[in-house]
């Protein structure tokens, strides 16, 4: 029998045919794939190649005659000059892109009234001189009487090497901020996670009161940008602080302000995270440990921890990753200690060096994405240990352990709503700490600087349109990748740059988006300098969060649905506006509230972006604090929080509606 | 091994032709050059232990997972390499899929909207299928307002919606308790049968597929065992991998002792041999039901019978299942079913020596598991 069958003609393979709604999901996955490409890759190459770019006037390629009514010299190159005047070392000759020296500097006896002729070509059609602002790149002898000889200056010409990786690692006062960024985020880390680990704690395991109360003002700090808990912390400790005495004369200014701010505005995200480690933990467990009369000690090593050791390790990671990459909060209060994100700021708007710039990207880039790549694969274990059947805990009243969460808990909040209660009372004084009568002239931000109200009508703007473009493309983009047959090249790809956002610090996003949108060579060069730049700066910088929620929504749906439309011959589009959708609502609504709430409160992306007419109120928080403005910066920044608050309301009421009226099958 | 397409009707034309369908995923074959042929308003059942490649074949009569190689033609068009959306079936899942955000009376319009067919015609066409699954008032109620049978019954009726050629069903009753599940096996056969609308089902429930089926295809790692009518496959199971996965069955090793009969411990059978050599390896089975009691008052030397001792007895109601031992049958037992009324005349209890014949029409003979 077998033979028979070796013989017989094989069947036909068959290449199955794609369904048009196959063939039109994978057009969308691929525009925002080039959506994505665009926004987030090509600028990151553009960013990386700027690092290795480097500028140096090419000394040889510039050749001099000289004409003192003596007829011409010999021709004789800049390099050969420079020896013989010995006026500049290797090292003055390294510049940057837009570097420029004057020729009169080879003629030390130069002077414009004399009648000396000059004559200067280019031996290589390589480099550049402008005259004046024409510019010369051709190899013929040019010649110039003394007075318009003063105004040709040379070019630098480009290279790539590790030039500037060099400079940097070898300007302490660059390198040293790798050190102190480790060690700020480090110890933010240590701090942030066991206050949060014993917020979550109390939380979970114990009946004290006002536990709802907590949480909401645990979520606190992600309504406000980072930058306000420093200037909160200016007001307490600061040179007229409130409080002074406490830091007994060590200063404000520097790490004790970074750690103490860094803790307040991570708070919430490791909490987040540790909450949901210890809520999956299982009952059954903790009977067993009373069943084998284990103390309250020993279950809590043995149980608890371990059962939450992914939850600490997943928020460790989230924490140090935002602390790293911060840029608002160091600015504020770092004072003279520098940080990574801060040096990227200083060598780009500071001092105009943009390949220095590119350069503490990269450094910054690497410890991120290590946070990143672990916090990505212990997520993956978390999953699995979620999968199993549990059965939630539920804590028992015990007078003496609630009576310590409660007061732990109040300590935590006092110190929350404090920071934001003193950056309140201070937007509202007239004169700190001279004058202390109450007025509202600080929020007369138009008399500042910073953009006035302009600003802030330019952030909501920007709230507004992130949340909305935002949830669309990221909605769709996680509909089509889940839901479309086949195309595994395709999908991984996609789903590959979806998960990068993350990994990226917003002041190396920004960074990257001057490289690549500013260059004039680029069609898209027009955004560049409109809110339309820092829209999509802004949905780019906050995809991946958004993407992983649209994600585990559709995950929750029954995975027949598209098979069930296609047996009914009904296209896509369809099941996608009349089921999908609708169910997907609440999930939907919270993409958009998480896009408009960072888009109000991000600075570190944006501030590289933003142009006269596009100032935002977080940048404007910065400005103004930078400008000695700071009691109009807590002005603006309480009202990015109140802001932030309300649209958190209308979410909720928004929500709360819509589940009423379009999802009345919920309640079964 | 070829496919006998043993009970087909012999009027009706094949409306489903499948040849040589295989289905590999990475290295693993899911589906090894499958065959069949299904006739028009048939109901055929697909059954087998789980990863035995029942779903797999669904999927890929659906479209919705491509075979790798072979094909496939309805109604007489080839439709191998088309997407679901491009071929003719309604499909009901095991989960059901019903639309929970929309009423059962819209999930039924579903397919019905979008199609040119007024407002109207949608509604009549809604009704006459609520009342054709047996719930005209639930229509305005959603999914999850509704009972596990009731939800089924709707999944059931949107996939009729739009008069389908071809009928899929996956599982569609395992997710019902048994009560709810027996009542529902009746109510959906009658229907189909009214329809007339050929139906594919794939099911891991045996009793499921006897009652229901007009032929069932046994699978087992991804092949075809047996194709027959319920009566066939359980009366002359092809392989003994049938024998055993279908109803109760005595599996005794032996060896093919000369044409017509078989030796099993120190005795002799006759029995089918199906022409295999001499000495070779056996396993004989007989089902627990098909073991006759003798009467003890009939002296004759009958055909095929031994003497055996009560090993244990079962009561289950109608019948005692009893366990049988015999020294001449080596390690061996033996089940069999024995009315209340023999048991009684036969005096039986454990212990004592009855004498039972296993009628050599209904001894079956295979080659041991694995010597294929």
């Amino acid at each position: 029998m077998t033979e028979l069958a070796d013989t017989a003609p094989a069947a036909p393979l068959i290449k199955p045919k794609t369904s048009k709604d196959d063939r039109i999901m994978v057009g969308f996955i691929l525009v925002i794939c080039l959506y994505l490409l665009i926004t987030l890759a090509f600028p990151l190459y553009a960013m990386l190649s700027k690092s290795f770019s480097t500028y140096a006037f090419d000394l040889t390629n510039f050749e001099f005659q000289v004409n003192a009514g003596d007829g011409w010299s010999e021709p004789f190159s800049a390099a050969e000059q420079n020896d013989k005047i010995q006026k500049f070392k290797p090292k003055d000759l390294v510049t940057s892109s837009d570097g420029r020296l004057a020729t009169t500097e080879f003629f030390p006896d130069f002077s414009f009234r004399s009648p000396t002729l000059y004559r200067l070509r280019q031996v290589r059609g390589d480099t550049s001189f402008l005259f004046g602002t024409e510019r010369v790149d051709d190899t013929e002898w040019h010649e110039y009487s003394s007075n318009d000889f003063r105004r040709i200056v040379i070019r630098a010409s480009g290279d790539t090497g590790l030039d500037n990786f060099r400079t940097y690692f070898s300007t302490p006062a660059l390198f040293r901020s790798i050190e102190n960024s480790l060690f700020i985020s480090f110890l933010s880390t240590i701090i942030t996670v066991s206050l949060a680990f014993g917020f979550a704690y109390a939380l979970n395991r114990s009946t004290m009161r006002f536990k709802g109360l907590f949480k909401l003002v645990a979520m606190i700090p992600i309504l406000v940008p980072s930058l306000l808990p420093g200037i909160a912390l200016v007001y307490l400790f600061g040179n007229q602080g409130m409080i002074k005495g406490l830091l007994f004369g060590e200063s404000i200014y520097g790490p004790i302000g970074i750690v103490i701010g860094s803790v307040f505005f991570t708070f919430p995200h490791a909490l987040i995270i540790i909450t949901t480690a210890l809520a999956i933990s299982d009952s059954r467990l903790y009977e067993a440990a009373t069943a084998l009369r284990a103390s309250r000690w020993r279950t809590f090593w043995t149980v608890t921890i371990p059962g939450a050791r992914y939850g600490l390790i997943s928020a460790a990671f989230v924490v140090f990753n935002l602390v790293i990459t911060d840029f608002g909060l160091p600015k504020v209060i770092g004072g003279q200690y520098n940080m990574l994100a801060v040096d990227i700021y200083k060598q780009v708007i500071g001092q105009q060096n943009f390949e220095m710039g590119a350069v503490v990207s990269v450094v910054l880039l690497i410890p991120a994405l290590l946070a990143f790549g672990v916090d990505r694969y212990v997520q993956k274990k978390q999953v699995a240990q979620l999968s199993a059947r549990s059965v939630p805990y539920v804590p028992k009243p015990h007078r003496q352990f609630d009576r310590i969460c409660l007061a732990y808990c109040s300590l935590v909040a006092v110190f929350i709503v404090g920071l934001i209660a003193v950056c309140q009372y201070a937007a509202l004084i007239k004169f700190w700490p001279y004058n202390l009568s109450l007025s509202l002239d600080n929020y007369n931000f138009e008399v500042m600087d910073g953009g006035g109200w302009d600003s802030y009508t330019n952030s909501i703007q920007l709230g507004l349109y992130t949340a909305l473009i935002g949830t669309v493309v990221v909605f769709v983009g996680a509909y089509m990748v889940e839901k479309v047959n086949g195309f595994f090249t395709t999908r991984s790809a996609f789903q590959f740059l979806a998960m990068m956002p993350m990994a990226i610090p917003g002041m190396v996003l920004g960074l990257a988006y001057i490289f690549f949108f500013n260059n004039p060579d680029n069609p898209l060069n027009a955004i560049y300098g409109t809110l339309a730049i820092m829209v999509i700066c802004t949905v780019t910088h906050f995809y991946t969060v958004s993407h992983l929620t649209a994600v585990t929504a559709l995950k929750q749906m029954d995975r027949e649905f598209e098979a069930v439309a296609a047996s009914l011959k009904q296209p896509f589009q369809r099941l996608f506006a009349r089921v999908t959708v609708p169910v997907c609502l609440p999930s939907i609504l919270d993409i958009s509230i998480y896009l408009f709430v960072n888009a109000m409160t991000t600075v570190s992306a944006v501030i590289f972006l933003y142009s006269p007419d596009t100032t935002l109120a977080s940048v404007a928080v910065l400005n103004m604090d930078d400008a000695g403005d700071i009691a109009p910066a807590a002005a603006m920044g309480m009202m990015i929080f109140y802001t932030n608050v309300g649209a958190r309301l209308i979410h909720q009421f928004v929500s709360r509606k819509l589940v009423r009226t379009t999802q009345a099958w919920r309640g079964g | 091994m070829t496919v006998q397409n043993k009970g087909e009707p012999g009027s009706a034309k094949p409306y489903l032709q499948i040849d040589r369908l295989t289905k590999k995923f990475g290295n693993f074959v899911a589906l090894d050059s499958v065959s069949l042929e299904v006739y028009e308003g048939e109901f055929i059942c697909f059954l087998g232990p789980s990863g035995c490649g029942k779903t797999t074949f669904l999927r890929a009569i659906a479209g919705l997972d491509i075979q790798t190689s072979g094909t496939v033609m309805q109604d007489g068009a080839d439709i191998s390499a088309l997407p679901p959306a491009e071929r003719d079936f309604g499909i009901v899942f095991q989960s059901y899929a019903l639309f929970p955000n929309l009423t059962a009376e819209r999930n039924i319009a579903f397919g019905l909207e979008n199609q040119k067919v007024g407002k109207s015609a949608i509604d009549k066409r809604v009704n006459e299928l609520l009342e054709l699954v047996g719930l005209p008032d639930q229509g305005p109620k959603y999914p999850a307002q509704l009972s596990g049978g009731q939800q089924q019954r709707i999944a059931l009726a949107r996939a009729l919606a739009t008069s389908p050629g071809l009928l899929l069903l996956d599982e569609p009753l395992s997710a019902l308790d048994a009560k709810v599940r027996s009542h529902l096996r009746h109510e959906m056969k009658a229907l189909q049968r009214r329809l007339g609308v050929t139906t594919v089902m794939v099911t891991h429930d045996q009793e499921e597929a006897l009652t229901m089926a007009d032929r069932i295809v046994v699978m087992n790692h991804g092949v075809i065992e047996q194709v027959g009518t319920p009566t066939q496959i359980y009366r002359e199971p092809d392989t003994l991998f049938v024998a055993d996965f279908i109803g109760a069955m005595n599996q005794v090793s032996g060896r093919v002792n000369s044409d017509d009969r078989i030796t099993i411990g120190e005795l002799s059978f006759k029995s089918r041999t199906h022409g295999l050599a001499s000495d070779a390896p056996v396993v004989a089975a007989i089902r627990p039901e098909d073991i006759v009691p003798r009467d003890p008052r009939d002296e004759s030397e009958a055909e095929n019978s031994l003497e055996v001792e009560i090993d244990d007895m079962e009561f289950l109601g109608s019948f005692w299942r009893v366990s049988l031992k015999s020294s001449a049958l080596g390690e061996a037992s033996l089940m069999a079913d024995l009315s209340i009324n023999a048991t009684r005349t036969l005096a039986a209890e454990v212990g004592s020596t009855i004498r039972v014949a296993l009628p050599a029409d209904r001894l079956w003979v295979f080659p041991p598991a694995g010597s294929l």
